[in-house]
């Protein structure tokens, strides 16, 4: 975020709360600060910024020190006492308003040359005592400067004689101030700075958009695209069906009801996440209840869309399925077997005779058949879509009433919840889990095994028996 | 999920170029053309026709916002909240840090879950990426990338890979090469394609193994900060956020900009799919969150309040989709309702700004990375 950013939008509020707080009448209530003799108008305490910041905003009184804490880490508001931490304690302590000759909102850029200045004239006063870090930057700038240093100590010298004439309470008054502006812009090491910014970007909103041809056409075809379409008159519906989603899934937010048998996180115990793993045996019965919900949610869990394979299988339409996830692995598969795969599909599936004939209407099937003649990765969204849809308006309604679905219902656990006596033994045997690149390794073996170890194929053996001699 | 979703999207030779690939359908002067994403972007790119001037051009363009804007308005206004009025108030969320992941040497940038919704991946300032096991605090595997600030790093669906990306302008070892710095990068459904968003305006679509772009896409007038993928089965779409203030959402198929929303009025941080995939909401440094619905193509719910002041950095959904959870720059996470547009609960505890917040794939934690080189993750 560049500095032009920070300083247009929030500031404008910032700014605004920050004069607020001076305000003589509604204000936070100021008092002289003492120090030796002389007394230093408006200084207030911590305690009373964070009440006033927490009626204010209407917020409570952590939330207030934050806020009343970003204030001061950006140079708003600076503490008497312990000046290197810009942090409010809402307690006694003594805070000032910062002048706003000195607030950020003035994006003067903060130079070297400015620091070095007012290094060599705190080195005049005080006499060549200067905090570590402070002397380390002398010493730096000094290298770095050297042709400039005759000007740098000449202005340290005016300043500071321009400073002797005035009243000692004003004069220590801008020695806070600026000694508080140095420590926001130049922070001590070890603490974090409100000024850093990360990263420039490229482009700087802020600057009047100078629109050059390109980006001008670029916008401009920009807004034909929207206007040629037909939006759906539904801004209600479509709300609602927003609002309906989050009743819907409330219960199963571990945010806002509590899992079974409980969070992990809270009690260090892994269970909810065996009991929920891909290839399990039997569900729990919240799982199986977000099948319910809609098609998507079924086909997203594995081991929801494998009890639906077994119940497409037993209505003699597995093809359907088989051919959608194979869409899908042409979809997002590699570049290199794109070809290959799209040939692949179009033998198994969609070729008269073949082996796994899909049911498409013909004018889908003409359309695909066309595409595939120069295969790239969406030639068979129509298919798919088709299919998809099939399965979504007709075998999905018929899943769920299937005897498949009940058994499944039926056997799902619910399992107790956790005590909670047990959290800190659970908290020393944490254990680790399978990484993920062995658990697919083991996949593939568990897959091979299967494939090694399928029915033989009566018809060949009876053929090989046959030709053995008597 | 919505019918809509299921556009298919016209193929054929393109108008212009001949080539066959799948075409976007633009409209000229109330002419229909069907162009390939390529002659599109020549289109747009080529020097003004005769009667044509860059004012004229400007005038054209603020009178086709305000149509749109008119077109927008004829449509029912409801707000979110005055819907979700009849909803009951959530309680008291009672949300503590459950860890701290300490082990970066400067800032985090970015962070990503892995599916099994223990590991997670880790970004930061001085190049190194580390995958953790979260919950039980170890760290697995460590990177070093030759770059400073990875900005972007995500996590394979099938848990043995990683992408990173920032100031080198590349992602993963040279699979994408922007002109400038990558802002942010996913997979999508599988561990073979990645999607970039950078500094140089563009998002692009590459094929991992061999590097090559699939797709891109051009409309964004400056840098892409953000983009999401929709978290549909069928997802084809996907939504970009940058500092031109806008969000488009754009179509991974043909590279068109389907739609596009612009309401916010600075930089947008970060975008995020609502967990249904029919809207998203984005963080802005206006110190504003806004949820946008998508089928109404409307904003629908602005999250701020007085005494958030500082710009958002991040937002994600809870798993039903009712809690938003926002970083801001001033070091706090605040957790707003979604449906009755109120604060429900602020999240302190980092150090200094909260770059990322992401919950994990089954809902059961929130994971926020900050620039104090810590993560925390909350429960």
């Amino acid at each position: 975020m560049c500095i032009k950013v920070i300083l247009s939008h929030c500031l404008k509020f910032r700014k605004s709360v920050v004069l607020e707080m001076q305000d003589p009448k509604s204000g936070v209530k100021s008092q002289p600060q003492r120090l030796v003799i002389t007394a230093i108008p408006h200084a207030v305490t911590g305690e009373d910024i964070v009440n006033w910041l927490s009626e204010r905003l209407l917020v409570d009184t952590e939330e207030a020190r934050s806020v009343g804490s970003m204030l001061a880490a950006l140079g708003y508001i600076y503490p008497l006492q312990q000046h290197k931490r810009l942090v409010i304690r809402a307690d006694a302590s003594l805070y000032r308003f910062q002048t706003p000759y000195f607030w950020p909102t003035q994006q003067w850029p903060v130079e070297d040359t400015d620091y070095a200045i007012y290094l060599a004239k705190r080195n005049i006063r005080k006499k060549g005592i200067l905090e570590l870090h402070e002397q380390e930057q002398y010493n730096h700038l000094h290298k770095w400067m050297n042709h400039k240093w005759d000007f740098i100590v000449m202005q340290a010298k005016e300043q500071y004689r321009a400073a002797k004439e005035r009243k000692k309470p004003d004069r220590v008054v801008f020695e806070c101030q600026e000694r508080a502006y140095w420590v926001v812009h130049r922070p001590p090491p070890g603490t974090v700075s409100a000024m850093d910014f990360g990263l420039e970007r490229r482009a700087d909103p802020n600057a009047n958009q100078v629109q050059g041809e390109e980006t001008g056409k670029l916008a401009h075809s920009s807004f034909l695209i929207p206007l040629s379409r037909n939006f759906s008159r539904c801004s209600l519906f479509s709300v609602v069906s927003l609002v309906k989603y989050s009743s819907t899934y409330q219960s199963h937010d571990p945010f806002l009801s509590r899992p079974l048998p409980s969070n992990p996180w809270h009690t260090d115990d892994a269970t909810y996440w065996t009991l929920n793993s891909h290839n399990v045996e039997t569900p729990t019965k919240q799982r199986v209840e977000r099948w319910t919900f809609s098609f998507a949610e079924l086909l997203s869990d594995p081991r929801g869309r494998d009890d639906f394979r077994l119940f497409l299988k037993k209505e003699f339409s597995g093809e359907n399925l088989a051919f959608w996830e194979s869409c899908e692995d042409l979809k997002w598969g590699t570049a290199a077997t794109m070809k290959e795969k799209a040939e692949q599909i179009y033998k198994t599936f969609l070729a008269r005779g073949a082996p796994r004939w899909i049911n498409i209407d013909g004018k889908t099937m003409e359309i695909t058949i066309k595409s595939l003649k120069h295969p790239h990765r969406y030639v068979l969204d129509a298919a798919q879509t088709h299919i998809y849809m099939l399965m979504k308006k007709d075998s999905y309604g018929r899943y769920l009433k299937s005897p498949v679905f009940k058994e499944t219902q039926k056997k799902a656990i619910a399992p107790e919840e956790h005590n909670d006596s047990q959290l800190e033994q659970n908290a020393r045997t944490r254990r680790p889990s399978l990484s993920p690149i062995v658990l697919r390794q083991l996949e593939a073996e568990r897959r091979a095994k299967m494939a090694a170890a399928a029915p033989v194929d009566i018809t060949q053996v009876m053929s090989k028996l046959s030709r053995k001699p008597q | 999920m919505c019918d809509q979703t299921f556009m298919a999207a016209t193929f054929g030779p393109c108008e212009s170029c001949g080539k066959p690939s799948p075409l976007m359908n633009i409209y000229i002067k109330n002419e229909a053309i069907n162009y390939c994403s390529f002659c599109v972007e020549l289109m747009a790119c080529q020097g003004l026709q005769s009667g044509e001037s860059v004012a004229s051009l400007k005038r054209e363009c603020e009178s086709l916002k305000k149509k749109l804007e008119e077109e927008r308005g004829k449509l029912n206004d409801v707000e979110l909240h005055q819907v979700a009025d009849k909803i009951e108030v959530l309680g008291a969320l009672a949300i503590k840090t459950r860890r701290v992941l300490k082990g970066h040497g400067n800032k985090v940038l970015c962070m990503d879950w892995c599916k099994d919704k223990r590991r997670l991946v880790s970004s930061s300032q001085d190049g190194k990426v580390i995958v953790w096991d979260g919950f039980t605090l170890s760290k697995e595997n460590g990177i070093s990338v030759p770059c400073t600030w990875v900005m972007a790093c995500a996590y394979a669906p099938t848990g043995c890979a990683v992408a990173c990306g920032g100031l080198d302008n590349k992602c993963s070892k040279a699979v994408a090469m922007h002109t400038n710095y990558v802002s942010g990068c996913t997979f999508t459904n599988s561990d073979n394609q990645i999607l970039t968003s950078s500094g140089d305006g563009s998002c692009a679509l590459w094929d991992v193994e061999s590097g090559q772009l699939l797709q891109s896409f051009h409309g964004h007038t400056a840098d892409v900060l953000s983009l999401d993928l929709a978290p549909s089965e069928t997802g084809n779409t996907f939504v970009s956020g940058g500092c031109d203030k806008k969000a488009n959402v754009w179509d991974m198929r043909s590279g068109q900009n389907i739609q596009s929303f612009e309401s916010h009025v600075s930089d947008i941080n970060c975008v995020k799919y609502y967990p249904s995939g029919d809207a998203f909401a984005s963080a802005s440094d206006d110190a504003t969150c806004r949820f946008y619905d998508l089928r109404a193509d409307r904003e629908v719910a602005v999250y701020q309040k007085d005494s958030v002041i500082f710009g958002a950095s991040t937002v994600d959904f809870s798993l039903s989709g009712r809690l938003l959870f926002a970083g801001y720059n001033d070091y706090t996470i605040n957790v707003w309702d979604v449906l009755k547009g109120t604060r429900s609960s602020i999240l302190f505890g980092h150090e200094n700004r909260v770059s990322r917040v992401r919950v994990s794939p089954d809902g059961t934690a929130l994971c926020s990375a900050s620039w104090d080189h810590t993560l925390r993750i909350w429960a």
